[in-house]
Formats: structure tokens, sequence, C-alpha cells
């Protein structure tokens, strides 16, 4: 297995050095329950962003507004450069290619093979030939050792062998931004690993930028650059792994530390 | 359209109506008999009532209209007037489609229920009348109330003999005026609005009857499936 | 009760004719029912109220009343319009148009039945609305509502006699005719009745079969 062959994201070098996302007081109910309150938040191109928090403090919704599966009631998104939110369904389609999502749940699709899978959106939505899009779905099945797998259906995969085949998906895409959604929830614990691994390795070895909603505090620990501690919709603490983990300055965060670590 | 024809649609609506009426009587009955007779202990009875529903089902109720209309007069002996025939050939196949619905509903109740009945010493009888048909009726309303509407739309087949239904009739004013349009329309709306008014009332019917035990009524998410689906089940 | 055998013997030449004609109004008349029921299913998820509520209207309204006089209504009325076609064309386009407004609540339920994380999972992969429902949605709903699906084939088998009403000489038509000729109605009546069963009950069994197939 070769980590060269991971794709790399075509990022301008201009804006590399600078931030990808931009969250501009943003704003998101669920009827009279606010998740996100007037929220401001941005994330630089190559880094590695883990949000904690306890459940139904809005880190999940942030992954959904940015992959456009739920709008913003109030406040703009802007991912490199371009308006994702609001703005026309062209803009988005065309600023949608640059991010790519791992789901908690997989959501592979049953009706086709692993390789389909994977293939699918790099032909009908990138445009490339059908050959050049299975060399390059071979190549990332290879990367997260499901390389005998091609023709499998996805039903017959364990959850972890899934869920390497759903990273295997994202990166086909060649997406500059990755969103991965507790990508390890649904998981059987000893399968838990193997998919941790993976991610380490692809952090460590690309400079996709990666926004990440996890409980693995050890996972989140080795991967990160920055740290976000989110509590009823608002980032209440900001900063390195280090300081968040050993030293947090607020008393929520030491409590919720308490209790997950 | 002249009053007079008017009449004759509105002698048809009657017509169609009592047709309903009886024969939603006789498949309620035969429903319930059949049905109940299929969770019987006794294996022969739960044959013969299999059987009854799995032949029922099969036949086509305009066939079986044919058959009722034509061949038991001289096989049996027995002249029925139109009205019991129909009634007859309607009820015995409508009844048979029920008797799925009232199975699948008394198999439905929690097992424990009937434990609770054996616990207390009732008889099967006392068991079915006091435990699992009072829980299992409401459950039945929604399938049956769409049963009721097949059964509307299946009385407009005794046209077919002549008999004198709201079908029946826009054949004949069709005769007359020479002229078709116009009273068909009339026709379908009319059914239409027979059709809507037993669905309310079949609504109205369930939430009372959801009321008595204690359940909101319940949305529906299941696939749809034919009231006179197939032989035996394939569900 | 008298039964002649011999009666038999002469009807069924007629029989198989009318038989031939029974399967063909089942086969056209499931592939209408099947097509339009999913053209109506689609059309009531555009997001719009100008589509849904006129097509919502018009199905509801197909699926509660008779399928007889909807034959009637289509017989007598299209050649007043000017649009002249065969009984048999006539009454295979009524009986699945009207069976169509029951395939569509089975591929609603079926396309409602598709979890909400394949939409998202082929949105965050950029795949355009077309080919979503295409590759993704459509097969996976449809294969869910095979067994349905199957069950309103088996329906529109009974309903086929309807079509005799419009002087088409399916199995009832045939029994009917050579019963006005030959003065013996038991015998042809009971043949197609007992077909009708045979026919139901082996539809059935195959269609236990496919599902075993399909859903594994």
């Amino acid at each position: 297995m070769s980590l060269e062959t991971l794709p790399e994201p075509e990022i301008d070098p201009e804006r590399s050095a600078t931030e990808l996302i931009r969250l501009e007081q943003v704003t998101k109910r669920f009827g009279d329950h606010t998740v996100l309150d007037r929220l401001d938040f941005s994330v630089d191109a190559g880094k590695h962003v883990t949000l904690i928090g306890p459940s139904g403090s809005g880190k999940t919704t942030i992954l959904r507004l940015l992959m456009t599966l739920a709008k913003p009631d109030e406040g703009t998104i802007t991912v490199a450069g371009q308006r994702l939110y609001p703005a026309p369904e062209k803009q988005v389609r065309e600023v949608r290619k640059k991010i790519g999502m791992v789901f908690q749940q997989f959501n592979l699709f049953p009706n086709m093979s692993v390789l389909r899978n994977i293939t699918e959106a790099p032909v009908t939505v990138l445009g490339l030939d059908r050959d050049e899009a299975e060399a390059r779905a071979r190549e990332l099945l290879d990367l997260v050792g499901l390389a005998d797998k091609c023709d499998a259906r996805p039903t017959r995969l364990s959850g972890g062998q899934q869920q390497r085949v759903a990273i295997a998906r994202a990166l086909a895409m060649r997406p500059q931004v990755l969103l991965l959604d507790e990508v390890t929830s649904a998981l059987d614990p000893e399968l838990v690993a193997g998919v941790l691994d993976l991610l380490r390795d692809i952090a460590r070895s690309t400079d996709i930028t990666m926004l990440c909603v996890t409980h693995e505090m050890n996972f989140a620990r080795d991967i990160s650059d920055q740290v976000l501690m989110f509590d009823s919709g608002r980032v209440i603490e900001s900063g390195t792994p280090e300081k968040i983990f050993s030293d947090p300055e607020k008393d929520r965060t030491r409590e919720f530390l308490g209790a997950v670590l | 359209m002249t009053p007079g024809l008017w009449e004759l649609v509105l002698k048809g609506v009657w017509t169609t109506l009592q047709l309903l009426f009886f024969s939603a009587l006789l498949a309620t009955a035969v429903s319930f008999t059949v049905g109940v007779a299929r969770t019987h202990r006794l294996w022969i009875v739960r044959f013969v009532a299999g059987f009854y529903t799995e032949v029922f089902r099969g036949t086509s109720a305009l066939v079986m209209i044919f058959w009722v209309f034509f061949v038991l007069p001289p096989a049996f002996g027995w002249q029925l007037v139109p009205m019991w025939a129909g009634t007859l050939a309607l009820g015995l196949t409508y009844g048979a489609y029920g008797s799925e619905i009232v199975r699948g509903a008394l198999g439905a109740v929690d097992p424990a229920q009937r434990e609770g009945g054996i616990a207390l010493s009732f008889t099967p009888w006392q068991r079915m009348r006091l435990i699992l048909l009072p829980q299992a009726v409401p459950e039945m309303v929604p399938p049956f109330s769409n049963l009721l509407i097949e059964l509307l739309k299946g009385t407009s087949l005794v046209s077919v003999m002549g008999m004198g239904d709201l079908a029946f009739s826009g054949n004949l004013v069709r005769l007359a005026l020479q002229e078709s349009a116009g009273i068909y329309t009339y026709l379908l709306l009319i059914y239409f609005v027979i059709a809507f008014l037993l669905t309310r009332l079949m609504r109205g019917l369930e939430k009372r009857l959801k009321a008595g035990v204690g359940k909101a009524a319940r949305p529906r998410t299941a696939l749809p499936e034919p009231v006179d689906a197939t032989l035996g089940g394939a569900r | 009760m008298n039964w002649d055998w011999s009666a038999v013997a002469d009807f069924m030449p007629h029989f198989w004719d009318g038989l031939l004609v029974t399967l063909r109004v089942l086969v056209i008349g499931s592939l209408i029912s099947f097509v339009l029921g999913l053209v109506w299913a689609l059309l009531v998820r555009v997001p719009s109220r100008w589509v849904t509520w006129p097509v919502g209207a018009v199905t509801e309204f197909v699926r509660n009343t008779p399928l007889l006089v909807q034959l009637f209504f289509l017989f007598y009325v299209l050649p007043e319009w000017g649009l002249t076609l065969s009984a048999l064309t006539t009454g295979v386009i009524g009986i699945g148009l009207h069976y169509s407004t029951y395939t569509m609540q089975v591929y609603r339920a079926g396309i409602e039945a598709v979890p909400a994380g394949q939409w998202e999972a082929a949105t965050a992969l950029n795949l355009p609305l077309r080919r979503t429902w295409t590759a993704v949605i459509l097969p996976q709903a449809i294969r869910r509502v095979v067994p349905a699906l199957g069950n309103y084939v088996i329906s529109m088998l009974k309903d086929t006699p309807m079509l005799m009403a419009i002087t088409v000489l399916e199995m009832l038509g045939e029994a009917r005719l050579f019963s006005q000729e030959s003065f013996r109605f038991t015998e042809p009546l009971t043949v197609i009745g007992v077909a009708f069963i045979a026919l139901s009950y082996l539809a059935s069994l195959l269609l236990r079969a496919l599902e075993r197939r399909l859903v594994p």
C-alpha cells in the first residue's frame, strides 16, 4: 500500500496558507430549538479541525450545512473564496465539488458494487472516462486495504469495511475538504481502530482539510491542529489539542472531557 | 337531461346503495366467520376456511356474478331475484378478501394477550370475544374501509346483468340521448362522492373504536397492497 | 345438475381464443400501469402545487370510481371526441390507467422507504438530480415494490372480464357468446371460473418465487 498514490487536492498555493472555510453569523433552528446561534467560524486550508462537545450541541449540523444537506436560517458560508450559501444552485454545485463527506451510517449505495460506488460520481460529475475512474478507484481500494472487494456488494461487507469504502468513495472526488461525521460511532468496537488508523494515515500524508466530529478523543488529539469545544450552538473554547485536552480554560470543557475521557 | 332521466339515475343510486348495504353486510359476516375459523385449533376447520378463501379470492367477481345468475338456477333450482343474486355474488367474493383482513388483524394481536386469557382460564371462545376481537377490530377498520370502496366499485358489475343500478342507468340515458360524455361524467362524479362519504364514515368509526382501546389512529406507512392480493398471501 | 362434457369440448377452442386475449390485456395493461404509475409517483413529488394537486386529484378520482364505468366512458365518449380506437385497445388503456393509480401508491411507498442517507450520499457526491433518481433511488425503490406490483397484476387479471362489457372477447366474453349460441351456460362459465382460480394461483406461486429471489 502506498500513500503516494493518494490524490493531491488541487489547492491554489496563494490561498493554501490562508482560510478555506468561513461561516459568518450562521444561525440554524429546528422549530423552537436554536441549534447554531450566530456562529462565526473559519478553517485554514490543510488544517485538521476536530469539533467536540455534548450531543445536540450543533457539531454535526455544521458539517451538514457545509455539505448543503441543510440550509442555514441566517448567515453566510464561504468555501475557497466562493459563496456556498446563499448562492444560486449552479454555484452551489460548483463549490460542492470541493467538499466530500463520510457519514456515520456509511450510506453506500446497496444497489451498486463496491467499485461502482467509487466510480459513479467521478464519471457522472467530473466526467472522467470509465477506465480512468476505475483505475483511480482501484488505487484507493488498495489504499484502504480492500483491493479484493471490488465486485462485492456493500451489504456483504463488515461495518468497518463499508466505512473504508465510503472513505475511498469520498476521496475519489479529490475534495479539498473532507467532512467526517462520527465515522466510527456505528462500528463494532473491534473495527474502530482500523478505520481510525486509515484516517490518521490520510491526515498525515495529504493536505486535505479535515473537519471532524468525533467522540474518539485520542484520535482527535492525534490528528488535530485545532480543537473546537461546542456547547449550546456556540464555540466556547478553541485551541491546540495539547491546550484543550491538558489545560482547558473553561469549566464546561473540563467537565465534558472529564465525562468522556 | 330531462327530469325523467334524472329520476332514472336517482333510482340507480338507490339500487346501488341497497346492493352495497346488503352485500357489505354479507361480506362482513363471511369475513368474520371465515377469518375467525382460520385461527381455529382444529386443522379441518382451518383447512375448509382456507380453501374457501383461496377459491373465492381466485375468481373474478364478474365471473362469479355470471355464475350465480346463470349456473345456480338450473343446477340447484334456485331462481334468485337479481338483488339477492348480486348480494350473494358480491358478498361471498368480497367476504373472502375480508377474511384475510380479519385473520391478519387477529394474528397481529400481542401473543401475551392470549396468554393472559389462558391464565384467567377463559375458554377459547371467551378469549376471542373478550380479548382478541376487541383489540383486533379497530386495526381492521382502515383495510375494511378500502375494501368497502372496492365493493362499491364492484356493485357496478351487476349492470352487466341488466340490473338497474347506477351504472345501468347511465347506459339507458346514453341510449335515450345518443350522447355519452355528460352522463358518464355525472356517473363517475356520483360514485366518487359516495366513495368520499364512505371513507369519511369509516374514518370516524376508526377514531371512535381506537379511542375505545386507548390508541391513537396511527399513520400508515406500510406498502399498499391490493385488497384482493393473492391466494394464500404472498406477503 | 346436468353436466355435458361434449359442451365443454365444443367450448374449448373458444376458450383458448379468450385466454389469449385475456393474457394480452393483462400483459399490456400491466406494462401501462407500471410505467404510468411511476410517472404519477414522480409527478406528485415535483415541488409545485400546480403539478401535485391536479395529479393527486385525478388519480384519487380514477382510483375511487368503478373501472366498468370508466371503460364505458372511454368506449362511448372517445369516439364522440373523434378518437376511434378498437374495443381491445380502449379496454387495455382503461385497465392500465385504472391500475396505474394503484401502482402509483406502491411506488410512492417504495420511494419513501429508501433511507434519507442515500439522498444525502448522492448530494455529498454532487450527483445531478436526474442521476440520483435513475442510479440510486429508483433501483432501490423498484426492487422493494416488485412483490406489491405483482399482487396488482393478479388483481388486474380478475378485472379483465369487465372488458366483455365493451365487446372485447376475452374469456368471459367468449363464454357468454358460446352460451347465447348453444344455450349451455353451466359448462363454459364453470370452465372459465376454474381457469381464473388456476391462473391466479399459478401467478401467486410465481410471484412468491420471484419475491424469494429479490429479497435474500
